[in-house]
């Protein structure tokens, strides 16, 4: 990738907000992170009997979607909802709305296994003489499981007529939502970009990880000497983009590059060298017009397996040595997959504007191997500049670059 | 957006790479549709080959035939793969093994129902370290394809892969999104117009109704909306009569992305 000329123009993050674990909206996780309070519970999903930790959303069980989005039910579109009611989020949209048209305004969510759950249901009540899946799921698979769904689902809560897509790279899809809705903006496709991701529970990422040994059977350790194993999470969070002069405030929070990559290695394990990681890092600085020496906090994808932590390390530190503060949030929020690049790129945006620094959550003695300068402890500091790593299955890297304007 | 076309990959049963599809789609050879082709994905590394989809061998059959053609290097350019329902295959197995009381499922079926499965699966065939996107818009996933990946050649300035992907899904799966023929197609896309097999101008536009196509021969009509990846035929067709057309592609019920395409054959 050539150096690109001159930075890229900021995109201010003019409304944003978070549902995890730790609770319903950006307030909520913040307050989590502060006072360094996980959302990982033992494993309470359906009927699923594994040993392992999980941030699960409460409520999400509780209510039912109205009657105008009721083909649309599924726990990915219900988290969606609950996702959308917060911090005003809403109103922000409907702003955006009257300043650019709905036609004006983009769609570009990111989601792993979308409404699978779904899926896994209709196939336990197959019909018994045909085996063919109930009508209930069929009429509305394209509106639950179909990618799109959560894509289309959004656009249809918001009331928007702009282009939409779902990006589905599996762990790095919501981060990558940037860098799609940056170009789409940069092309003059759409004034504002809504980008987000959302991902939920379901047996087939539960049953999966455990069937790679992926899973810890306790709260995820990242970084952590005897860190044996990821937590799985789900998440939904949005941001609404603009590029206007009008929204680029001083003090607002934009963001500032993002970089792209794969592994070109293997599925499921990252290149042993971090190549590709490093592209991805190394183009988000450049896009930013940044040096190393700029970046205060890299949130780690630090997902606690023994393989991702150990190769992110070689990467960060090949190109930041022990300068910029290193952690991984997911002892709060646990990996919440194809919603995990928005949850950090959040929570990231979240220290920014509050001048603090969350330490590694579970991680009780660093792993001595790991050479970054991983911090343990929450430190309360102003910072300008974050990077937030995220890397997923298929090798398929994305870092992003946010910062205070 | 103004960008150059510089290679073509096609599979569908009839149209059985772009040599042979081309004409039949200039309308110089019969379409003969009853042989389902069985593409051998030759770029796969044989222990990948054995144990990958029917829908990672479609996509990178086409993305080989393209890029071949192209005559650029495979890990120079990025890549966009575009397809509404991925891996139903893998899905579908995945999905009657977790209705069992064991619920054993087996990890390399698990790292291959993601949708960016034939993405990472290129990227390996071709020790790509490029920007690689996966995505879907039910049955548009076409158009938000080729939108994503003409954005990302004019904006990064770099060449890009475009493939469309969408094969029949099992039963009973196929009941939930019944499509009736496999169909996969590439497109290598390039910034630049120098030495390219056509130019396309592609504009987004807010307006609803349903896709256009001028001239358009209706043998296809009955292809082209059955699978999402076969939104593309009259593209491909204006290409294979290496003639000027204007081809409006749906994307949602309000937007249309408008294509148009110029030989440079002559």
């Amino acid at each position: 990738m050539p150096t690109p000329n001159r930075p890229m123009i900021p995109l201010t993050l003019s409304a944003y907000t978070l549902v995890t674990a730790n609770g319903r909206g950006v307030g909520a996780v913040s307050q989590a992170l502060r006072e360094r309070r996980s959302g990982l519970k033992p494993c309470d999903f359906e009927d699923a009997l594994l040993k392992t930790y999980i941030g699960r959303v409460t409520g999400l069980e509780d209510f039912s979607l109205g009657a105008d989005l009721e083909q649309f039910e599924c726990r990915n579109n219900r988290l969606a909802w609950l996702g959308l009611q917060q911090d005003g989020f809403m109103v922000a949209v409907a702003e955006a709305i009257q300043r650019y048209g709905a036609d004006r305004i983009a769609v570009v969510m990111g989601t792993s296994t979308s409404g699978i759950l779904e899926t896994e249901h209709a196939y336990r009540n197959r019909d018994p003489l045909t085996g063919s899946l109930p009508p209930w799921y069929t009429s509305r698979y394209r509106y639950t499981h179909n990618m799109f769904s959560l894509g289309h689902f959004v656009r249809a809560c918001v009331g928007l007529q702009g282009p939409a897509m779902v990006i589905s790279t599996a762990c790095s899809s919501s981060a990558k939502v940037f860098a799609t809705a940056a170009r789409f903006l940069q092309a003059g496709l759409c004034d504002a970009a809504i980008v987000g991701g959302v991902d939920s529970l379901c047996h087939t990422t539960l049953h999966g990880f455990s069937a790679l040994q992926l899973l810890s059977t306790s709260p995820c350790r990242p970084c952590d000497e005897d860190r044996d194993g990821l937590s799985l999470g789900e998440a939904a969070g949005y941001a609404l983009l603009e590029s206007s002069e009008r929204v680029r405030r001083k003090g607002a929070v934009a963001l500032l590059g993002y970089g792209e990559s794969t592994d070109g290695y293997h599925m499921s394990h990252p290149h042993p060298e971090g190549a590709g990681a490093i592209r991805a890092i190394r183009q988000s600085l450049d896009r930013a017009g940044l040096q190393p020496s700029d970046i205060d906090y890299i949130n780690l994808h630090g997902t606690a397996t023994r393989a991702n932590d150990s190769v992110e390390d070689k990467a960060v530190y090949s190109i930041f040595g022990d300068g910029p503060a290193c952690s991984s949030t997911k002892g709060w929020t646990g990996h919440a997959l194809g919603a995990a690049g928005i949850t950090e790129a959040l929570i990231a945006t979240l220290c920014l504007k509050q001048g603090f620094i969350p330490g590694t959550l579970n991680c009780e003695r660093v792993d001595p191997t790991l050479h970054s300068r991983i911090l343990r402890e929450n430190e309360d500091r102003p910072i300008r500049r974050v990077v937030s790593n995220i890397f997923g299955f298929g090798g398929n890297n994305c870092s992003l670059v946010l910062g205070v304007l | 957006m103004q960008i150059g076309i510089l290679g073509v990959g096609l599979l569908a049963a009839g149209l059985e790479g772009w040599p042979t599809g081309r004409a039949v789609l200039a309308g110089t050879r019969p379409f003969d549709p009853c042989t389902v082709p069985d593409p051998d994905a030759s770029l796969l590394p044989a222990n990948e080959r054995r144990r990958s989809s029917d829908c990672v061998r479609w996509a990178v059959q086409v993305a080989q035939e393209a890029m071949a053609q192209s005559g650029l290097d495979p890990r120079e350019v990025a890549t966009v793969f575009a397809s509404s329902g991925g891996e139903m295959e893998v899905l579908d197995k995945l999905c009657r093994a977790l209705a069992t009381t064991e619920r054993v499922v087996s990890p390399t079926l698990f790292h291959q129902s993601v949708h960016n499965t034939a993405a990472g699966y290129w990227g390996i065939a071709t020790s790509c370290q490029q920007s690689s996107t996966a995505l879907s818009c039910y049955d548009d996933s076409c158009a938000a394809g080729l939108l994503e990946a003409v954005t990302y050649a004019c904006v990064e300035e770099r060449p890009v892969l475009f493939v469309a992907y969408d094969l029949p899904a099992p039963a009973p799966l196929n009941g939930a999104r019944p499509i009736a023929s496999a169909f996969a197609t590439a497109l290598v896309i390039t910034p630049s117009m120098i030495q390219v097999l056509a130019t396309a101008d592609v504009t987004l536009t807010a307006a609803a109704g349903r896709d256009v196509s001028h001239a358009f021969s209706q043998e296809f009509e009955r292809l082209r909306l059955d699978n999402p990846a076969a939104r593309l035929l009259p593209v491909l067709q204006a290409l294979a009569m290496e003639r000027r057309a204007t081809i409006h592609l749906n994307l949602l019920d309000d937007q249309r992305l408008i294509v148009e395409v110029e030989s440079c054959r002559n």
